[in-house]
């Protein structure tokens, strides 16, 4: 199992989520999981319902078992000033940079070095040990960026060994370039079952390996329990109205004949049905679409009354289940 | 108050009042309205809406460009255009007598063709062939938004089109393109920017004595941090740019200023979702502070039933009342596995069996006419073994339709509760409502439904033909 867990996918397919599951999944049993958060959105400490999180790692829920997870909100700028402390020994110099701009050049302006710092962090706390020797996190599951951009965020420091030839900056890259590109990283996507998010999750699988970026697994979030199988969606195209409205009148919703209760109810009713095999077909395509992609395929349920910190644990304990920690 | 809960409850409901509707034809319609932006968090449709917009707008008689971000391959091919790139590409199709144009931002080609335009030759060729200028233009997040907001600068400079739909790129933080001028400014009026250019001006003049020592630890620093060479390309890059970045920011603030015009409306996109009408507070908020003009708020995907007033739990409380008397005759402990198929293969249920057993249209499944169906039910409950297999497989099917009707009442509650939170938060903002559609747009006139669908008023009551 990868420390370092990376998770990507479209906007709006709930990657936040889905991370924040898998922390709490890979600390149950009494193990510690750093959960970071890259984007600055504050989604997880939306998620766990708890205040704004600072630029520290802060413990946010205890796991079944006695398990911990940990988040990280990483500040760019403060991050920058931590890595030129921690590499560099800039104390000084640092607050120089500061005062002439260059640290908002740093992490605004010149974006690419935001995206160093965030994931030189992320590698740093995967390696960070403490005195006796032992990893500091069991686990550190990364909020990434969306998968359009995963590749580019995750290979930055590839680009930068390129700029930067020699020297600590040169170095610090590789060393992050050599975690990320190791089995110690294993990079998730979530999708929908839906045509753009999987359609960009096979994108995003090739360029990924082509960059020689270790994919781990595809997470298909939201899935909807089926209420309807195929043969029932058969029938649902030949069954005559008035058998149907017979039925719902038997169930107790009023009157079979035309215009009665039962028999109103028919239309909108068959009509919701062919929607959900409309959907269904869909669904069913897609899976066949990810199955093809030869990664091992998770499935979560949608949650019929919306996310909330109880889901978040349904979720975690689903993603057991399913051995995905 | 009521003192009843339930009442009380309903009472605040109503007592919101109903969010604004947002109108677009009009907006479309007005000749003043020269530019729209959508904006939203990502995955809430926002680039479609941008097309179909476009596409509304243009059969409705406009010059329109549709200016997209990162449009999936899909929205590309149902403009007729395979590969969007960096040049508005007419769409063909369109009716009436408008004109509807697309185009995908390129960040590194319009990155590139802005040196190209204001450095001579041997200046620009030195950018071009900089390492760092390589890497920042190929576009790094952050170059996205300068990049956009300099193309609809340009695009608006060429006054080729009467209207420009602007998609906005999936920004960490939402509304980034917005910071873009002000970061740049920032950077251009610090002290960075002097040390990047002048590091041989160090040393003089007895005032600048402080910041010399700190600009020349500044160098130190800064060369211990990158390494020399890097240091040399950077420098090397930011004294070519140099004559180049007061045009940046004239632009950028130009742009902005543009932004705030009278002629520029602003489309926040959201779906009924919690996250995503966050998202759309915060923007909408932001927008604001900023004085940008607000049109409204698009809410895609959001789900109607032409049967709303079958409450969630009267559905199910009849679907159970439709399986209860298998449930007897299943006898023993199975009753509970009612609803997994693989478990009743050898009861009388046919449609678990194979979908051969059913009936064919032409031969209706009614029992005996005559008996009210309430009758019936109590006849069933008596002996099961007199109902029939195919009677069994519409009951079973119809107990089903109540169950996916519940599922539907229950999304509904939900998408209405987060709506409602945002209207008691932003009453002054219109919405426009986008019924959800089972699937994904394929064509023109798949955008073209989606563009009716967003001026019609209300997604509650759809034509029985789009299968809402």
């Amino acid at each position: 199992m990868s420390r370092l867990q990376v998770v990507s996918g479209k906007g709006g397919t709930g990657k936040t989520t889905v991370a924040a599951a898998l922390a709490l999944a890979l600390a149950t049993e009494g193990k510690r999981t750093l959960l970071v958060e890259v984007e600055g959105r504050q989604g997880i400490a939306q998620l766990f319902e708890t205040e704004t999180l600072p630029y520290e790692e802060r413990k946010i829920a205890v796991a079944p078992g006695g398990g911990e997870v940990y988040a990280l909100a990483i500040d760019p700028e403060l991050a920058l000033l931590d890595y030129l402390q921690m590499f560099y020994k800039l104390g000084s110099a640092g607050r120089a940079l500061k005062k002439l701009g260059a640290i908002d050049f740093a992490t605004t302006v010149a974006p690419g070095l935001r995206d160093v710092l965030l994931t030189g962090k992320a590698c740093e706390a995967v390696r960070r040990k403490d005195k006796s020797g032992r990893f500091a996190y069991d686990y550190v599951i990364m909020d990434a960026p969306p998968t359009g951009r995963i590749t580019r965020f995750l290979n930055v420091n590839d680009e930068v060994a390129g700029l930067a030839k020699i020297g600590p900056i040169h170095n610090q890259a590789q060393a992050v370039m050599r975690v990320l590109k190791s089995p110690e990283t294993s990079v998730h996507l979530v999708t929908l079952l839906e045509e753009m998010p999987v359609q960009e999750t096979a994108d995003g699988i090739a360029e990924l390996r082509s960059a020689r970026l270790p994919v781990g697994r595809i997470i298909v979030n939201m899935v909807r329990p089926e209420v309807l199988d195929a043969a029932e969606l058969e029938l649902v195209r030949t069954v005559p109205r008035t058998a149907v409205a017979q039925s719902l009148s038997a169930a107790g919703l009023g009157g079979a004949r035309r215009g009665g209760h039962a028999e109103r109810l028919v239309d909108p009713l068959l009509a919701q049905a062919g929607e959900y095999g409309e959907r269904y077909a869909l669904e069913h395509e897609q899976r066949a679409v990810l199955g093809e992609l030869g990664l091992p395929l998770h499935e979560l349920p949608l949650l019929a009354e919306g996310m909330d910190l109880a889901g978040l644990y349904e979720l975690a304990a689903e993603l057991r289940e399913q051995r995905m920690s | 108050m009521s003192k009843d809960p339930a009442l009380a409850k309903e009472g605040t409901r109503h007592g919101l009042s109903p969010a604004r509707v947002l109108d677009l034809d009009p907006l479309l319609d007005d000749r003043k309205t020269r530019i729209i932006v959508c904006c939203g968090s990502g995955g809430v449709g926002k680039t479609t809406t941008a097309a179909a917009l476009g596409l509304r707008a243009a059969e409705r008689g406009r010059k329109v460009v549709v200016l997209t971000i990162d449009p999936a391959r899909r929205l590309a091919q149902s403009m007729g255009i395979d590969s969007l790139d960096n040049t508005p590409r007419r769409v063909k199709g369109v009716e009436g007598d408008g004109e509807l144009h697309a185009m995908m931002l390129d960040m590194k080609r319009t990155f590139d063709e802005i040196v190209e335009a204001h450095a001579d030759e041997d200046r620009a060729s030195a950018i071009l062939n900089n390492p760092f200028y390589q890497s920042l233009s190929a576009g790094f997040a952050g170059t996205q938004e300068y990049m956009a907001m300099e193309k609809l600068g340009q695009l608006r400079a060429r006054d080729e089109w009467d209207l420009i739909v602007v998609d906005t790129p999936p920004s960490r933080s939402a509304l980034d393109f917005l910071d873009a001028p002000k970061r740049l400014g920032s950077f251009l009026d610090g002290k960075l920017i002097r040390v990047l250019l002048a590091p041989a001006k160090v040393g003089g003049r007895a005032g600048m004595k402080f910041l010399n020592v700190g600009m020349s630890m500044m160098t130190g620093a800064l060369g211990k941090l990158l390494g020399g060479q890097l240091l040399r390309d950077v420098q090397t890059f930011v004294a070519a740019m140099d004559s180049m970045f007061g045009g940046f920011r004239t632009r950028a603030d130009a742009t902005y200023k543009l932004l705030q015009a009278p002629g520029t409306a602003f489309l926040v996109v959201a779906a009924p979702e919690r996250d995503a009408l966050r998202e759309a507070a915060y923007f909408v908020e932001r927008l604001a502070a900023e004085d940008m003009p607000l049109a409204g708020l698009v809410l895609n995907r959001v789900h109607g039933s032409g049967a709303d007033r079958l409450s969630a739990e009267r559905a199910l409380a009849a679907a159970e009342n439709l399986e209860e008397p298998r449930i007897v005759d299943q006898g023993d402990g199975k009753a509970g596995l009612r609803n997994s198929p693989d478990m009743y293969g050898s009861s009388e249920s046919p449609a678990a069996e194979s979908p051969a057993s059913e009936p064919p249209a032409s031969a209706p499944p009614a029992p005996d006419e005559g008996s009210p169906a309430a009758t019936q039910d109590t006849e069933r409950r008596q002996d099961p073994r007199q109902v029939s297999e195919q009677e069994m497989s519409v009951e079973q099917l119809t107990a089903g339709l109540l169950r996916l009707h519940a599922e539907r009442m229950r999304l509904l509650s939900r998408e209405q509760r987060t709506r409602d939170r945002f209207t008691a938060l932003h009453p002054e903002v219109a919405v426009a409502e986008v019924a959800a559609l089972p699937g994904d747009v394929h064509d023109l006139a798949g955008l073209r439904d989606i563009g009716n669908r967003l001026a019609a008023a209300h997604p509650e009551l759809p034509e029985p033909d789009a299968g809402v």
